[in-house]
């Protein structure tokens, strides 16, 4: 139910590698999707992506707010209170609501990440008025008691065993991420502890809704088979009675200086591979600029897009050291994030060789930088999966819904491909220079137990 | 509908002989007409014209798949389809992948249980350099020593890692219990034994076997007319074999099914992964329209499923219990799933039998039926909404030997489905008496 979505992400659904390529400088650069915006007087902001192929429509409510939003004696309730969002209102029965979706032809689910809680359907593009009506019921309307809420919680904790606990590469994680956070809200995985977890009540819920749902706090997206006018003249009529609340401002524990390299090994049974990965707190657009963090996409795209990538080929297809190699970075959070680092050995291959020799490749492009050509290609191929974006109008509303609730411009959205565009290597190498600093950084072996 | 000609054939009819019929569709799916197209060498394939983005997407399914290849050889499919795009003809793997990320092209192969695949996905500009390295990957793939050996590599670590996984123990268990010696019990991927011993001849031998005309089904969509894509269909699959070269592969009747058993694999986690079936339906089945109504108030249906209901909402048991139909060539089956804390196994698996033998007796109510009715209508165009989706449900419906009009018959044959049809398809599949259940975990109360 949760996810962590980063428009960058798209580019890493299309499996290719890196190599020379052609700057094709004089064409046109596309922009990814065209939206259009406007603010209802309550402060809801309205994006609409409109996409005339098919006669759906997807439309979501996101928040701002999320996991990393909380208390930590708290930590969990975002996400709970996602799940008792379903559980009724005033107008609507428990349970009511996904029914009523269904009944009409359409899916519906929600999601939490640190930065957001995300409500959507999916429907026949007809239903639009019906969907507002009912998600803007329950933006204000939720009406929460025990029997409401009911087994919720037993639903919640089966949940994290299904992801975390039952899982040594889920534990793992969220052991990982509690080192390379020291102070910020990040360390704790979304889902939240499970001692903490237990202990969460229907009253926390009540109290989180009660201070984070209103309309000045939301995005409405809507993609599809419409027209943004009478999408604004929807949102007027159903979300514009919604009444603004006063919000906390939204700032978290920052990190501390990171003054000490750390280590977290983890010895797990059920772990048969041995796995390596190294986290670099990154910067974001806030923190560092938009110049900066594109020529990070950039760089990560150079080091593991592909079987061409520099980690691959060098690891995996030359020295045959490592069944598997690569790295992403998050890009995209409301806060500095991760640029992670990983790799799997070949049978018999130590984690220190891998940990070494992914190193080397780091050592080359910190000192010797990147090529024009394989800057050249990783621009070509990041442009590609604007326009590949345009395929799926669930995508282009995931993507601005994220940037908007994880507070992004949205011309930085859509510009994007000019962004990616204008980075040159040199700019590549310098912020490779800044990102790779050893003691702002965890080192992460995740080994089967010792015989 | 309405069949017509397309105006592009009148407008531009080549010196070549090239056919093909326009589908217009009625409103639930007014966005996709299918276009049959048959280049001049008598390659076949359904389009969809999608002008709107600069890409095209083609699906091209091969009959056969891993049931094809012998039990020793397990994984062989599995093998080929990831090794196909690593060099074909004078490129080695380096120079094939390099000039698919060059031009930011998107190929890739599938193995399934009964059926081979291939994908491909391109920027209209690139189309004629993606079909021939496509061409290239099926025509002569080289398998060359160094990549088939770093993929094995990659498999055979997968399949280790598994081994600790509950779901792929639970789900191999399964087709273990259930088909016993047949064909269908061996896994996809392969084990590791059978990996290990794989050759080069092997795949060879695989792909010239697999990949033919004669068991071939293509759909492209998005930025292409079907003069340009006859076109390309010859250079594409003109060189391939025109026969395929597969195993008669026994089918499995109702019968065939091993059940009913109860089969616990050990494991120290605190949530117990269980997975049920029996007998379904296959795709030509009279019963496969009501059974497909049944499964969705049964289990099918997201938030709404009685499984759902009883299992999640009422009692708090589980995050996530499903149900859903896979009607194989092979055998028709009825299959589900869930995780639930170790001490709840019991409960749980009692709760799942007590919704089947309810339904069984007293079918389901009319607002039920109607309700299913509606979601599995309304719900359709969604599945119709990017040029990726229409790919894949067009090569489906070729496979399914569903005519193009089947998208605006769909409707009428969900909406025909009695409450007679649903208790009589409950009676003649929900068995809980006959469940072959798979458990991985600490299970109680069995």
């Amino acid at each position: 139910m949760f996810s962590k979505l980063s428009y960058y992400a798209l580019v890493a659904v299309i499996a290719l590698g890196v190599s020379a390529a052609k700057a094709d400088t004089e064409k046109e650069i596309p922009t990814l999707f065209d939206p259009i915006t406007t603010t209802l007087d309550n402060g809801l902001d309205v994006v609409v992506i409109e996409d005339h192929r098919a006669p759906v429509v997807t439309h979501m409510v996101w928040y701002r707010i999320g996991a990393a939003d909380e208390r930590p004696e708290k930590a969990g309730i975002a996400h709970f209170l996602e799940h008792l969002m379903f559980k009724g209102t005033e107008k609507i029965g428990p349970g009511r609501f996904s029914e009523i979706v269904a009944e009409n032809g359409g899916q519906d689910n929600a999601f939490t990440s640190q930065d957001y809680t995300a409500y959507y359907q999916n429907a026949s593009k007809d239903k639009l008025p019906l969907l507002m009506e009912i998600e803007a019921d329950r933006m204000q309307g939720l009406v929460l008691t025990d029997e409401a809420v009911g087994a919720e919680l037993q639903v919640v904790l089966e949940e994290r065993s299904q992801r975390t606990d039952n899982n040594p590469g889920g534990q793992f994680s969220e052991q990982f991420a509690a080192s390379l956070f020291m102070a910020h809200p990040y360390g704790t995985s979304i889902i939240g502890w499970r001692h903490v977890l237990e202990k969460l009540t229907t009253q926390d819920a009540i109290d989180w809704y009660e201070q984070y749902y209103a309309p000045n706090n939301a995005i409405l997206v809507v993609a599809g088979d419409v027209e943004a006018e009478e999408v604004f003249t929807l949102a007027k009529k159903y979300y514009g009675p919604a009444t603004p609340k006063e919000l906390p401002e939204r700032s978290r524990v920052q990190e501390p200086p990171h003054l000490a390299k750390r280590e977290v090994v983890m010895r797990d049974k059920r772990v048969r591979q041995p796995s390596w990965r190294q986290a670099y707190l990154s910067p974001v657009i806030r923190t560092a600029g938009v110049k900066e963090v594109r020529a990070l996409e950039v760089l990560n795209t150079i080091l593991s897009d592909g079987p061409t990538s520099r980690l691959y080929s060098k690891l995996v297809i030359e020295d045959k050291i490592a069944a598997g190699v690569g790295s992403y970075y998050d890009s995209s959070s409301l806060d500095p994030s991760s640029f992670v680092l990983y790799g799997s050995p070949s049978t018999g291959v130590e984690l220190d060789v891998i940990e070494k020799e992914i190193h080397k490749v780091i050592t080359d492009i910190l000192e010797n930088g990147v090529t024009e050509e394989e800057v050249a290609s990783a621009k070509k191929r990041m442009l590609a999966s604007a326009i590949y974006a345009r395929d799926s109008i669930s995508t282009a509303a995931n993507i601005f819904g994220a940037a908007l609730a994880q507070g992004e411009a949205i011309e930085n959205v859509v510009n994007w491909p000019r962004q990616i565009s204008e980075v040159t290597a040199e700019e590549v190498q310098a912020a490779a220079k800044r990102l790779f600093v050893e003691e702002r950084s965890v080192v992460g072996k995740l080994l089967p137990e010792e015989k | 509908m309405r069949m017509t000609v397309p105006f592009l054939s009148k407008q531009r009819f080549y010196a070549f002989f090239c056919v093909f019929f326009v589908l217009f569709l009625s409103p639930i799916a007014k966005a996709v007409e299918i276009q049959q197209v048959t280049s001049p060498g008598g390659i076949k394939a359904w389009l969809v014209e999608e002008k709107s983005i600069p890409i095209i997407s083609m699906e091209v399914i091969w009959k056969g798949g891993a049931v094809a290849t012998p039990k020793e050889k397990a994984g062989l499919a599995y093998l080929a389809a990831s090794t196909m795009d690593e060099g074909a003809g004078e490129l080695d793997s380096r120079a094939f992948q390099k000039r698919l990320s060059d031009n930011a092209i998107s190929l890739s192969f599938e193995a399934n249980k009964e059926s081979f695949a291939g994908s491909l996905k391109t920027l209209s500009e690139n189309k004629d350099e993606a079909f021939h390295l496509f061409e290239l990957a099926i025509t002569n793939p080289r398998f060359d020593q160094e990549p088939v050996d770093r993929i094995r590599n990659q498999i055979l670590i997968s399949l280790n890692q598994k081994k600790s996984d509950p779901g792929s123990i639970a789900g191999r268990r399964w087709f273990e219990l259930a088909f016993g010696d047949h064909p269908f019990a061996v896994p996809t991927n392969g084990f590791m034994e059978t990996v290990e011993k794989l050759t080069l001849e092997d795949l060879k031998s695989f792909k010239q076997a697999q990949i033919a005309k004669d068991n071939m089904l293509v759909a492209v969509v998005g930025d292409i007319n079907a003069d340009d894509l006859a076109k390309l269909l010859d250079k594409t699959f003109g060189k391939i074999a025109d026969k395929a070269s597969l195993p008669n592969v026994p089918e499995i009747e109702p019968e065939g099914i091993n059940g009913p058993v109860v089969d616990v694999t050990e494991m120290d986690i605190p949530q117990s992964r269980v997975i049920f079936g029996g007998a379904g339906v296959k795709r030509e089945d009279p019963d496969y329209y009501a059974a497909y109504v049944l499964n969705y108030i049964l289990g099918g249906g997201g938030f709404s499923s009685r499984l759902t209901e009883e299992i999640r909402e009422k009692r708090g048991l589980v995050y996530s219990v499903y149900s859903y139909l896979s009607p194989f060539q092979t055998v028709g089956l009825h299959m589900g799933g869930f995780g639930t804390s170790n001490k709840a196994v019991g409960e749980a698996i009692s709760l799942v039998k007590a919704e089947l033998e309810k339904v069984r007796n007293d079918g389901v109510s009319e607002e039920e039926l109607a309700s299913a009715k509606t979601y599995l209508n309304g719900s359709f165009p969604l599945r119709l909404s990017s040029n990726n989706r229409i790919a894949n449900i067009m090569v489906s419906m070729q496979l399914s030997n569903l005519p193009p009009e089947y998208l605006d018959t769909r409707a009428d044959l969900i909406n025909s489905v009695t409450m007679e049809d649903v208790k009589r398809v409950a009676a003649r599949l929900m068995d809980p008496g006959k469940l072959v259940i798979t458990v991985v975990g600490k299970p109680e109360g069995l």
